[in-house]
């Protein structure tokens, strides 16, 4: 910490003297590889570098699967960058630990945007995002006309039993390998974000959100009893593939006509536009407390070690703009954070083919918890959901989680 | 001399290894602003700890013992007996591993602490005791098959020598493609051989087979390695034995047994040793095709490892069980060690 300090401290003097003094930023994005995400980062960092003359941002990108070890590795070693970007629900947990620090934004800037892209942890503002993402019910009119079942709409969704009775027909029907693809070969975070809005519907939850100090009573609680029997019933009544699926079919399944709907997100959307004109993007079933899909995708916040706190906010915030907002939805298909860019971007304007995704993140999106220890309770709630897919008890898989991620809590002096 | 390489040695292994241990006295974690506390021998309780409780069927006013259909006892849920229960305190947390009724009275449960982990040890324990004799037999027979002088051997040397060769990691996601459950290479194969009977199985997707896939696959990838070093073996014995031996007018399985096999014995006890030792840490197999699943009939203790350590941020945790797996990895090499000695 010492030789942190001392360098600092020279670095300072040094740029005292130096006659044209441009506070250099770091920054580090999660988005190595994807050459048109790359462009549009670098385009926005030289924009900014020429909008003013106080600081100069230079960009270091990582891959997704290496970022968020890079940067505890950074913060292990005190090197994190000024500028960092972070996954909506991690971010608690990086905040707690005291990577991050609260952005110096007027939240008036952000005052349009979704629900999803504001980072609030402890009542302060952490982290924005540029976009959201949002999942749906993917099918065909074709399909639904064929099974005889009413479109569902955002105003008035399934219910639970509408959607049952939906995956019976569609298997009865004998013309799919499966009634439904819930890209359940895609372990990791996709459970969590995928399907406690479902359990959030039948009106259980990860973890007490009055607390956030136990899950008792939340997680195997009648409710989510119900779902775990519900969601065992899938797999038992062959509606859908289980954790063995074959990764191919995430991008295929649905494509091929091996699925008559598909639980998958905007970022797929594209695809299955292209495959077929008559794809339909449905929103949430309601189980009995509201329709709800989750929210929250990668967003900005600034390391708490930065010397250059309100430098580093200012970037964000320039970079808030709805023109870089609509371009990086325009290149890589994400949902734009405000209305008004959604007007500028090509899928997502008014009656353009995925707007319904802005709708359904408007009116169904719900963040995951709000906690440090999110982290961990969603691994638990992961575990949980594979075993009772494969046919574990229901009652004794959500009490042993309900167990892990008590003592997760308390091991942990409650995460305040 | 030897300071720079005795640096690096004791910089990147024995310091992580006493780190290790003490890690594991401790509530460290990945990520917390909260110090580091010494928590003593706590995370090893709660690895460790088992109980064991007995039920008692259901019985209904008349104190009938209630049965179902097939006549069988029905016994209460242990989750409405122990959980929250102040009298079952001792076993608050835990979980059942396994039961068995002794009669139709009552019902012995055993419970764990950390029954994920208590699946992964015997796991482990399964697939060291299955893989480490398998493998090596296989490995020894492929290499007296190749031990010959015929045109174009060394063909057949480097078709078996090279799954050794292809990254673990790339031979799991091809094996994972082979078990699929749906249009697998296996299940197409076993169809096709049986006239369609046969009628495909989800090997990765069943608990019953997850592990014993696996255990195939496992052996399959590394059996060429150990056939190179029973190979060397083989050639390091003089020719002039086996001449003797022909002269003598010994059959071929009394020349292995008494020329062969008397000639391997170092070879046999390194071998075993290294299978061992790589059969307990089992870890790529199951991170790729499985993670632990389906309902942890494929949890290894290395994996449990990465995922306390890592997924769940509890250094702690996974320092434990990398010292328990050490202890057990020494333990079983010292039993090897004597059981193997020259006996003079």
């Amino acid at each position: 910490m010492k030789t942190v300090t001392l360098s600092a401290s020279i670095v300072a003097l040094l740029s005292g003297t130096a006659v044209s003094a441009q506070t250099p930023l770091s920054m580090w994005y999660h988005g190595a590889g994807n050459v048109v995400e790359s462009e549009i980062i670098n385009g926005i960092v030289s924009d900014f570098n020429a909008s003013q003359s106080d600081y100069v941002v230079s960009l270091e990108s990582f891959p997704q699967g290496a970022y968020n070890d890079s940067v505890i590795a950074a913060a292990l070693a005190g090197n994190l960058p000024d500028i960092m970007d972070v996954d909506g629900p991690v971010m608690p947990n990086w905040a707690w630990a005291g990577y991050m620090q609260p952005l110096l934004i007027d939240e008036d800037v952000i005052a349009d945007f979704l629900p999803g892209t504001k980072g609030y942890y402890n009542d302060q503002l952490y982290s924005v995002g540029f976009w959201d993402a949002a999942v749906a019910l993917v099918t065909r009119q074709s399909i639904l006309d064929e099974l005889g079942l009413r479109t569902p709409t955002l105003d008035d969704p399934w219910t639970g039993d509408e959607f049952n009775a939906a995956l019976e027909a569609a298997k009865q029907s004998g013309n799919y390998e499966y009634a439904i693809n819930l890209g359940m070969a895609d372990a990791g975070e996709w459970y969590p974000y995928a399907f406690s809005p479902f359990l959030q519907s039948f009106g259980g939850d990860i973890i007490d959100r009055e607390t956030y100090q136990t899950a008792e009573g939340v997680l195997n609680g009648d409710e989510a009893m119900a779902f775990g029997e519900w969601w065992q019933g899938l797999f038992e009544a062959g509606y859908a593939p289980g954790t063995s699926q074959d990764p191919a079919d995430l991008d295929t399944g649905f494509t091929d006509g091996r699925f008559a709907f598909s639980w998958t997100g905007n970022w797929m959307a594209l695809n299955t536009l292209l495959a077929f004109e008559d794809t339909l993007f449905l929103p949430a079933p309601d189980f009995g407390h509201g329709p709800k899909i989750g929210a929250a995708s990668w967003q900005f916040g600034v390391s708490a070690t930065s010397d250059h706190p309100e430098g580093a906010s200012a970037f964000i915030e320039f970079a808030l703009q709805d023109e870089y907002l609509a371009a990086f939805s325009d290149g890589i298909g994400l949902i734009p954070a405000t209305p008004t860019a959604a007007e500028m971007t090509q899928y997502y304007s008014e009656g353009a083919p995925m707007a319904v995704f802005f709708d359904l993140s408007a009116a169904q999106g719900t963040l995951r918890p709000v906690t440090p220890g999110y982290v961990v309770a969603a691994k638990v709630f992961e575990k949980a959901l594979a075993d009772i897919a494969n046919g574990a008890d229901v009652a004794d898989t959500l009490d042993a989680a309900v167990d892990e991620i008590d003592t997760d809590i308390q091991r942990n002096n409650g995460y305040n | 001399m030897a300071l720079p390489g005795f640096g690096l040695i004791a910089i990147f292994i024995i310091l992580p290894f006493f780190f290790a241990i003490a890690l594991s006295f401790t509530n460290q974690r990945l990520i917390s602003p909260n110090p580091t506390q010494f928590i003593g021998m706590a995370n090893y309780s709660r690895l460790l700890g088992v109980g064991v409780t007995t039920i008692q069927p259901e019985r209904d006013d008349e104190g009938e013992i209630i049965r179902n259909a097939a006549g069988a006892p029905e016994y209460p849920r242990l989750r409405t007996i122990i959980r929250g229960n102040p009298d079952f305190a001792n076993l608050a947390g835990m979980r059942e591993w396994f039961s068995w009724e002794r009669s139709d009275e009552a019902r012995t449960i055993v419970l764990a602490r950390d029954v994920v982990f208590m699946k992964a040890l015997v796991n482990t324990l399964l697939f060291v005791i299955i893989v480490a004799p398998v493998q090596a037999t296989l490995a020894l027979g492929l290499a007296l098959l190749i031990n010959q002088r015929l045109r174009g051997i060394s063909f057949y040397r480097a078709v078996y020598f090279m799954p050794v060769v292809v990254s673990i990691v790339v031979v799991s996601l091809l094996w994972r493609f082979i078990y699929d459950g749906n249009n697998g290479l296996l299940n197409n194969m076993l169809s096709a051989l049986t006239f369609g009977w046969f009628e495909g199985h989800d090997w990765l997707g069943d608990p019953s087979t997850a592990l014993g896939a696996i255990m195939v696959m496992s052996i399959w990838q590394a059996v060429g390695f150990h056939m190179v070093i029973w190979l060397s073996g083989l050639q390091t014995i003089s020719p002039t034995l086996y001449e003797a031996a022909a002269i003598e007018g010994a059959s071929k399985a009394q020349t292995f047994r008494y020329v062969t096999w008397p000639g391997l014995r170092n070879t046999a006890v390194l071998i075993l040793i290294v299978i061992t030792m790589q059969a307990f840490a089992l870890f790529a197999q199951i991170d790729v095709m499985t993670n632990g699943g389906p309902r942890d009939s494929t949890q290894t203790i290395v994996f449990q490892a990465v995922e306390r350590g890592y997924g769940r941020q509890d250094i702690s945790g996974g320092s434990t069980i990398s010292v328990l797996l050490f202890l057990l990895v020494l333990t079983i090499s010292l039993i090897q060690g004597f059981l193997t000695r020259e006996k003079t």
